[in-house]
């Protein structure tokens, strides 16, 4: 493709990014089919969760010596964690164990839906920010919640499609589009598209990126599904940024009208 | 309840379980005995997260909870 041809890159703070894919790092097989899915997918930053050493796998290669945080942008979550304190110290040790400044900030209100406990993101957002981090809050699709979280200072926020692991697609266009027309700084859907045509559809709604771990990791071929991802993720931006034609009720015709044969 | 344990020795509970330390032994001198010396982790000691560069500083006490986290696959 040509350089008008690629979508345009985008920023978070200090990073910059091409790919407006975003990967997670859990359920795959092995730690190499994540690798080729991130390889494959195109994403620069890949996501993954804090948790007890396993003192019994820990000879072995771990999560980092493959997804190498040299070669991706790590982006440490704080999933599981059910209060603010809990995100923020989780939050804190992400810091220390990646030496960034990057979180995925979720504070889970409800276990079967995974729902964020908004009030608690909030609270937490805020003491995050204080402290120095640049905090991407995965939310619910609810404008004032990500308005909120945009004027504490969130330079992007990540509003759920459908919820985490569910593979149910868009479920509330109407409310991402809200979200997109008032929330000043970029907005990454964040879980819930299950196949390529839910990633171009964020995309066309002009979403400036998409995260997603479950739709790739659990296809049948998780390898060509991120290939998938990938170009899904491409053709919705590429569409977004050429604008789409108006849509109407009735046919109009492709045609000439002129010049009609009568036989 | 504090776990049993010699005078000679401290038990600070590791990711919730009981470890046995030597009195004075420090963040640096656990992960040695673990094995995960330069290895990527983190470490908190009672909720407190501490920094890499404060791992020889910080001496435990007895009943410390410490947690020893590493990334693992998430989404």
């Amino acid at each position: 493709m040509s350089e008008q041809d690629t979508p345009e890159s985008w920023r978070i703070g200090d990073h910059e990014f091409r790919s407006r894919l975003i990967i997670g790092s859990g359920k795959y097989e092995s730690f190499e089919q994540n690798l080729e899915c991130a390889e494959v997918s195109g994403a620069e930053m890949v996501t993954v969760a804090l948790r007890r050493v396993n003192f019994d796998a820990a000879k072995g290669p771990r999560l980092l010596d493959v997804i190498s945080p040299e070669r991706f942008t790590i982006l440490p979550n704080t999933a599981g964690c059910y209060t603010a304190e809990d995100a923020i110290t989780t939050a804190r040790m992400g810091r220390e164990l990646l030496e960034t400044d990057l979180v995925k900030l979720e504070v889970i209100g409800d276990e079967r839906t995974l729902f964020p406990d908004v009030p608690a993101t909030l609270e937490a957002a805020r003491v995050l920010i204080d402290d120095g981090f640049t905090v991407l809050p995965y939310i619910t699709d609810d404008p004032v919640a990500c308005q909120r979280l945009a004027a504490l200072g969130c330079p992007a926020v990540m509003p759920l499609a459908a919820p985490i692991g569910s593979g149910m697609g868009i479920r509330n266009p109407a409310n991402l589009r809200i979200i997109l027309e008032t929330v000043e700084v970029p907005v990454i859907v964040d879980a819930g598209v299950g196949t390529a045509s839910d990633a171009a559809v964020a995309l066309e709604l002009g979403a400036t990126a998409l995260l997603m771990n479950t739709a790739i990791a659990h296809a049948k071929e998780p390898v060509k599904m991120a290939r998938a991802m990938r170009l899904a993720v491409d053709a919705g931006r590429l569409a977004y940024e050429s604008g789409r034609m108006p849509q109407r009720l009735y046919a109009s015709a492709s045609s000439p009208l002129d010049g009609i044969a009568n036989y | 309840m504090p776990a049993e344990h010699t005078p000679l020795e401290h038990a600070v509970f590791v990711n919730g379980d009981v470890t046995r330390i030597a009195p004075g032994c420090t963040v640096d001198g656990l992960l040695e005995t673990l094995g995960l010396m330069g290895k990527r982790v983190a470490v908190a000691v009672n909720r407190d997260v501490v920094p890499r560069s404060r791992y020889g500083a910080v001496t435990l006490a007895d009943d410390d909870h410490v947690e020893i986290l590493e990334a693992v696959g998430g989404g």
